[in-house]
């Protein structure tokens, strides 16, 4: 059903020698996708390979410098914080997200009124999440002078600057990526469609309260479809860039407590024109991603269950 | 657990029993009819908590400034036309400059995924060929590949050839198939086409090309709603790329001159700003109404996004 169970499939099938028959028509096909390949992605991937043992600002051929990439980044204080805030941001955002989309969509399920309505209200945000139009949205809502300041001064409460306060400016970002949950939301209704129904029925015959009938039966039939959307939302938050750079004018501000990891290579590749030390954090960026994935995956066999 | 687009008849399948029952029609008890109001209460309170921020930007995007900051309420007593007119023009070139910009982007962009990504996803679902595997999975790598490990040789590659500044650098990837989850989306998609009809086609002495272009495209048009769609609304919002490689404001997109409308008048202008957040977000709002059907089933077929 998913990326990821083709993953799956992929190392459980092998292949033996056998003629193609379709050889020539199939390379054809995939002709534009295979330049793409080598053009787009692996060709610059070899190259930023290369970059990230160099010094290279775009005017001058790059120098070989060896490790001294790497060794900047053990020492560099301010990527370490953007380690620390891109953490805070996936491990805190993404459980969150995932939460309350499964929260929705356990209300959503089973033919109820109006669902096509509830979902696609709570859908929306998550197409419209990524512009720019939404963190210049944001940037208001958490000034301040913003709507929620408004809204609390309402109640009597005194609000504060919630973007320019670095204790609550990546909280504010955590909210946003909380907000855009209606994608994940969308993945658990489908999922939980294919649940049979007479699982339920038959429980509830047997006395299993709803409590125990979610523990029992909803969660590890859905726990694919979990491991799913973990997968992906891990790897897509690490990505984040739009909001933060937005919100903070592109600095990172206040105090770096925005500086995502994304952040900071742009401004290290594209500001300063270091592009090799930019080279190097980008595959920082992939071995963390990747071993994310990798754990996701191993991890996955202990609690992912599936019933074929 | 194979979600295939043709079988979805979801909202149905757990719909009451279609059979005349016998006289105990089923009357929902107090307690069902409690859990049911309770169900939508929240669902309500839910649905507005996240909804209000956009109304309530529509609304501001009609406001003076000063009356933005003091007002969290809905309500309008006049209606201030002026921000959307002084928007329009505060940059060196009125909005719809950097509207069609976008549109010319999106447009390419479209065509690239639509052709090419179809075509890959034809040899991946259907054509038997040496490599076919490790290709496939290379595919599937690339749709979890961060963008930023080739964006610096890629922008290195693309200023060398002098495409900076043009859309080019924006196009010409997706010409050669590099949305992978979109090739992903399509292979799921033919997979659900039964093989009858293009074998009886192959029988009736039809090549590759006739079968994909006269049997397989005109069957996947849902597949291809779905691919433009995203297409539109992704391209459409993309600020990364555009922030890299559009850097005279002769060539700005939508989200990159909304920027640098910021950083024009800075935050003091309020009602201008939202009013050209509006206008850059109601083309995505339009594509989302007409296209929701299709967004829904692409996300729960593949759960791209």
């Amino acid at each position: 059903m998913s990326v990821a169970a083709e993953f799956q499939n992929l190392s459980k099938v092998k292949g033996g020698k056998r003629p193609y028959k379709d050889n020539k028509a199939g390379h054809l096909f995939l002709l534009p996708w295979t330049i793409g390949l080598f053009a787009i992605t692996i060709g610059p991937m070899a190259m930023s390979l290369y970059l990230s043992f160099t010094d290279y600002n775009l005017l001058q051929a790059p120098e070989w410098i060896g490790f001294d990439n790497i060794v900047r980044m053990f020492s560099d204080d301010r990527l370490h914080n953007s380690l620390v805030v891109t953490m805070t941001y996936v491990l805190v955002g993404v459980p969150l997200q995932l939460i309350v989309a499964l929260f929705i969509a356990l209300i959503l399920d089973r033919g109820m009124r109006g669902l096509a309505f509830y979902r696609s209200v709570f859908y929306l945000p998550s197409m419209l999440g990524s512009s720019v139009a939404i963190a210049v949205l944001w940037k208001q809502l958490f000034g301040t002078t913003g709507l929620v300041n408004q809204v609390l001064a309402m109640f009597g409460i005194e609000g504060m600057g919630w973007i320019s306060n670095p204790d609550t400016a990546l909280s504010t970002l955590i909210l946003l990526h909380i907000w855009t949950f209606g994608s994940p939301m969308v993945i658990f209704l489908a999922g939980l469609r294919q649940i049979p129904h007479m699982y339920y029925e038959a429980a509830s015959i047997d006395g299993a309260t709803k409590v125990r009938q979610f523990f029992s039966i909803t969660l590890p039939l859905l726990s694919p479809i979990i491991f799913f959307n973990l997968v992906l939302q891990i790897i897509g938050a690490f990505q984040n860039f739009t909001q933060a750079f937005i919100v903070s004018n592109g600095t990172g501000g206040p105090a770096d407590s925005t500086m995502f990891f994304t952040l900071y290579l742009y401004q290290q590749g594209f500001k300063n024109f270091d592009m090799g030390y930019a080279s190097a954090m980008a595959w920082l960026l992939v071995l963390i991603v990747g071993a994310f994935t990798a754990i996701n995956f191993i991890a996955s066999k202990y609690w992912v269950f599936y019933d074929d | 657990m194979t979600a295939q687009p043709t079988e979805q008849k979801p909202e149905k399948r757990h719909a009451a029993p279609k059979k005349p029952a016998p006289a105990n029609t089923y009357k929902p008890g107090p307690r069902a009819i409690a859990r049911s109001v309770i169900k939508h209460v929240i669902l309500v309170a839910a649905a507005l908590i996240m909804i209000y921020p956009l109304l309530w930007m529509l609304v501001s995007s009609l406001r003076p400034t000063d009356v933005i900051f003091r007002e969290p309420g809905l309500f309008l007593t006049t209606f201030e036309w002026s921000n959307y007119s002084e928007g329009w023009n505060a940059l060196s070139h009125p909005f719809s400059h950097f509207l069609m910009n976008s549109a010319v982007v999106v447009l390419g962009c479209i065509l690239g995924n639509l052709i090419s990504c179809s075509m890959a996803a034809y040899a991946f679902a259907r054509l038997d060929f040496k490599f076919k595997k490790i290709m496939f999975g290379l595919m599937l790598m690339t749709i979890m590949l961060p963008i930023h490990v080739i964006i610096v040789p890629q922008y290195i590659m693309f200023s060398q050839v002098g495409w900076v500044n043009t859309f080019l650098p924006i196009i010409v990837p997706k010409l050669l198939a590099t949305d992978a989850f979109f090739i992903f989306l399509m292979v799921q998609f033919i997979r659900g086409i039964p093989k009858d009809m293009d074998e009886a086609a192959r029988i009736d002495g039809a090549g590759h090309a006739r079968i994909f272009l006269q049997v397989i495209l005109p069957l996947m048009v849902p597949a291809l709603a779905t691919t433009a769609i995203f297409t539109f609304i992704w391209t459409w919002s993309d600020f990364f790329t555009s922030l890299i490689y559009l850097t005279d404001p002769e060539m700005y997109t939508v989200p990159v001159a909304l920027r640098a409308f910021i950083d024009a008048t800075g935050e003091s202008n309020w009602g201008a700003l939202f009013a050209m957040s509006i206008v850059t977000l109601l083309p995505v709002f339009i594509a989302f109404l007409i296209g929701q059907k299709f967004l829904v089933k692409g996300i729960a077929t593949t759960g791209i996004k």
